[in-house]
């Protein structure tokens, strides 16, 4: 058996990646994203308060989110005041489901475009007479959305501490982020969805036509996240660090099955007899 | 001569309908193939299987003695193809397309970049080398796609109806090429077209599919003799021939039929031993002969005789050379 084509599989990443840069439709959204949800949207979350005055925050609103928490975590708390506990509470665990948005919606736009994009401008078949294996191809296409997801998320998770931080600092009075749930939620979930959101735009792929019909269909991945983001706050649960890493076990388990299912729906046969 | 791809009785199903049935063939190396057809022949189903990218449902194929439902991988690193649609990243340039090809071909970082000025410069791309290939004619497309094929210097070359959607112009410059390449360079080329001149020019060897059926193989010449056992003379007349001169023609033995074109008396013999005597009796008989001139069949007779023989016959036949 011959060595990986790891040369043949570079280049298809640059490749695509190279293309991804000359189309707007593509990059533009993976910079708005992290840019509102990890930037905008909690420097309006911290500052609104401290703009509004003191009667801005009412315990009242805090309190079922208190409830959730483990006391331990609440334990160290007690100094802060309704307006840092409302920075600490909602830049740390308000918003942590925000931040797996990022990750899911970058693998799942780069995968539509690798993928359906060579069908739609019509140069999968050149590609598919190339001497890459269809398990070299299936990978280095699997890496062109993988690994920038996670780039950026790791990114937007710098920039988020820097913003949440800076932003808290006149309220709280010392650096306060991140706290401990964000470890696994940045480093085990966040991984774990950017390739369950490959996977689910992989079989997705293989029936879509566009890459804009591939994206809208690859819409549904938010759902579970505004679900934990809902129901966090109503108060109807609270992610720990614990149940974060069940959870990502779970995300693992399924993306890799779809990724395992994608890779017999992308064989070469079948890519062809689709174009 | 060694034959360098060998199809044993190849099949190939999609659902209920076979897009190619027992299809054998043998491909010398170092000859051009014409794989004739209509479209929906069979014919890139054909290149598809020899090139591992569909697997068949019946029979066996050897590529280079490889076989490519198990050596896909490898087959494709020695061989070239031009797809029916150029397959150009369109965003890319000239230049870039080429160096993304190369790598995946595994051409060594230092010849790629010679390699492709120099292929540029052969397809007289080289001026536009660092354009976007978005901006480029069907033509250019078309020319930067076989450079592309010919990169890692294949041993065979699929060209899959390499003129189709080209101007006069532009199909010509391409069937040049081909035949460069060919001629000059040696290589084995597998050309899929329905272009029956560009066929005739171009191919030693040629396969008419029909249905996915072979319906014949061999030279152009080969399958001529095959189907016209007869040959067809034009005798060129001072003026439309007497009844003696008509009848001085019909009375020779192997003469099968005659037909008046004005001055040009057109015979039908059984075979070219008969074409002196026709000429002598024309000449005892008073005719004054300015010219004689046997009529070759051509690949387009071939391929509409065979066409015209299915549908006559409905019925499943072939001819082999």
């Amino acid at each position: 058996m011959r060595n990986w084509n790891w040369r043949g599989m570079r280049a298809v990443i640059a490749k695509d990646l190279a293309q991804v840069k000359q189309n707007t439709m593509v990059w533009l959204p993976m910079i708005i994203l992290p840019v509102i949800l990890q930037v905008l949207m909690p420097l309006g979350m911290i500052l609104a308060p401290q703009l509004a005055g003191e009667a801005a925050v009412d315990m009242g609103e805090i309190e079922p989110l208190l409830k959730m928490l483990p006391a331990s975590l609440v334990a160290g708390m007690e100094e802060f005041s309704p307006e840092a506990l409302w920075v600490v509470l909602s830049s740390s665990y308000l918003f942590a489901p925000f931040f797996l948005i990022v990750p899911i919606m970058v693998s799942s736009i780069l995968a539509a475009d690798s993928i359906v994009g060579e069908k739609e401008r019509k140069t999968m078949e050149g590609l598919l007479y190339t001497p890459l294996t269809d398990s070299e191809l299936y990978v280095a296409k699997a890496l062109v959305a993988v690994i920038p997801a996670l780039s950026i998320s790791l990114g937007s998770f710098i920039l988020y501490t820097l913003v949440v931080n800076i932003a808290g600092y006149p309220v709280v009075g010392r650096i306060f982020f991140p706290t401990a749930i964000w470890w696994p939620l940045v480093f085990w979930l966040a991984p774990a969805v950017s390739v369950a959101g490959l996977g689910v735009t992989v079989l997705i792929s293989s029936k879509a036509k566009t890459f804009m019909q591939a994206q809208q269909l690859g819409g549904v991945l938010v759902l579970p996240i505004v679900g934990w983001m809902v129901a966090q706050s109503a108060g109807v649960f609270f992610m720990g660090q614990s149940l974060m890493i069940l959870v990502g076990l779970f995300v693992w388990a399924m993306g890799l099955w779809l990724i395992w299912i994608g890779a017999r729906t992308l064989s070469r046969s079948n890519l062809i007899s689709r174009i | 001569m060694d034959p360098i791809i060998v199809t044993e009785k190849l099949s190939k199903r999609f659902g209920d309908n076979w897009a190619v049935r027992d299809l054998s063939l043998s491909v010398p190396r170092g000859q051009v193939f014409g794989f004739l057809g209509p479209n929906g022949a069979g014919k890139t189903t054909t290149v598809r299987l020899l090139n591992g990218i569909l697997e068949p449902t019946e029979g066996t194929a050897r590529v280079m003695a490889l076989d490519p439902a198990l050596s896909g991988s490898d087959i494709r690193l020695r061989t070239g193809v031009l797809t029916e649609n150029p397959s150009l990243y369109e965003a890319l340039t000239a230049r870039e397309n080429l160096r993304f090809f190369g790598e995946v071909y595994g051409v060594g970082q230092m010849l790629l970049e010679s390699r492709i000025d120099e292929l540029l410069q052969r397809f007289g791309l080289l001026e536009r080398a660092d354009e976007k290939t978005g901006a480029y004619s069907r033509g250019m497309k078309q020319r930067l796609a076989i450079a592309r094929a010919l990169l890692h210097e294949p041993d065979i070359l699929f060209l899959d109806e390499p003129t189709a959607g080209l101007d006069p112009a532009a199909a010509r410059a391409v069937v040049d090429m081909v035949q460069g390449l060919s001629r000059d360079q040696g290589h084995t080329i597998f050309m899929c077209t329905h272009n029956l001149v560009e066929a005739e020019r171009l191919c030693d060897l040629v396969g008419v599919i029909h249905r996915g059926r072979l319906r014949a193989l061999g030279s152009p010449a080969d399958l001529a003799r095959q189907l016209w056992h007869n040959l067809t003379l034009e005798i060129d007349l001072h003026g439309p021939p007497s009844d003696t001169v008509r009848n001085s023609i019909l009375n020779v033995r192997g003469v099968e039929d005659l037909r008046i074109d004005e001055h040009l008396a057109i015979v039908q013999v059984s075979d070219a031993d008969v074409t002196p005597v026709v000429v002598r009796e024309v000449v005892s008989a008073g005719g004054q002969v300015y010219a004689v001139r046997t009529r070759e069949h051509g690949l387009e007779d071939v391929y509409f005789a065979l066409e015209h023989e299915e549908v006559d016959a409905g019925q499943e036949g072939s001819v082999n050379a």
